[in-house]
């Protein structure tokens, strides 16, 4: 199977990365956009779901900081 | 008495850290392929960029056989000192709590900090007066201490905050101005400045080599 695991700063956050994007776009003529949140995808194909979170709680992510999906896709 | 001093692909900072090391005891580099720390009576995970710090900073090197025996290490009351990167590891690796985010800024720092001791309840500060201050140098792009406020509490509650950056001078936005905490029994600390950068007045300041004496007085009471 195919899974897709979006890994994001958990909310409370502060994330710099996504402030400096934020600050970035008006000087570009995009104005109108808030809250951008930088985050991780992780892309992966496993056997079967069984670990799936597991691997996310021990390696993928850190959940004291990071919250993460899981998406099966195929 | 002998301290070993980590080598990870990717580490840049252990050179320094033996070096520093050598001014109060015997050392070794231990590579992170070795599974065995005999002999060895204190640990440094020095800085660097270990495995590359892909995902995150620290988060590869944990699993590295070397950690599974500095894991062990610890856990029988060795003293480990994780400075910069190697303070990353030991979060990453469960043997000290919070994270270290990216700079509140964004830039890499790298620049003289002073230091307050705020705890000598801890293998590493032990002898050192609290209120002292060291001058050491910082250079991270990582350092933000974070953990949530309870934790953060808890970690007051119990002397875990050795180390603040003097007032005015958090450079990474890290909570409550943490620049080094310890683990609950004090025999792993971790830190994001670097001591072993400052052991010798000609490179400005010999204050780091005080928290190597400490861990050298540590280790000889254990053994």
């Amino acid at each position: 199977m195919k899974v897709r695991v979006l890994i994001r700063p958990k909310e409370g956050i502060l994330d710099p990365q996504g402030k400096a994007v934020e600050r970035a776009l008006p000087a570009l003529g995009f104005d109108g956009v808030r809250d951008v949140r930088v985050g991780r995808l992780v892309e992966l194909e496993a056997d079967d779901s069984s670990h799936l979170a597991e691997l996310c709680e021990k390696l993928l992510a850190n959940p004291l900081i990071e919250e993460y999906e899981i998406q099966e896709i195929s | 008495m002998t301290f070993g001093v980590l080598q990870f692909p990717g580490s840049c900072d252990e050179r320094d850290a033996l070096a520093a090391c050598k001014r109060v005891g015997d050392a070794r580099m231990v590579w992170h392929e070795e599974t065995s720390l005999e002999g060895i009576e204190a640990v440094v995970v020095p800085g660097g960029f270990s495995y590359g710090d892909y995902l995150r900073a620290g988060a590869i090197a944990r699993f590295s056989p070397a950690m599974e025996a500095v894991r062990e290490f610890a856990g029988e009351g060795g003293p480990v000192l994780g400075i910069c990167n190697g303070f990353q590891v030991l979060c990453e690796a469960g043997l000290l709590p919070g994270a270290l985010l990216p700079n509140e800024g964004l830039r890499f720092l790298c620049r003289q900090v002073d230091l307050e001791v705020i705890s000598t309840d801890s293998a590493f500060t032990r002898g050192l007066e609290i209120g002292d201050c060291l001058s050491v140098p910082v250079k991270h792009m990582s350092g933000r201490f974070f953990a949530p406020p309870g934790m953060l509490d808890e970690m007051e509650a119990r002397e875990q905050v050795v180390l603040r950056y003097a007032p005015g001078q958090n450079p990474n936005g890290s909570s409550r101005d943490i620049a080094g905490v310890t683990n609950e029994a004090g025999n792993v600390m971790g830190l994001m400045p670097h001591p072993e950068h400052a052991v010798d007045p000609l490179t400005g300041s010999d204050d780091g080599l005080k928290l190597f004496a400490a861990v050298a007085r540590a280790a000889a009471h254990v053994t």
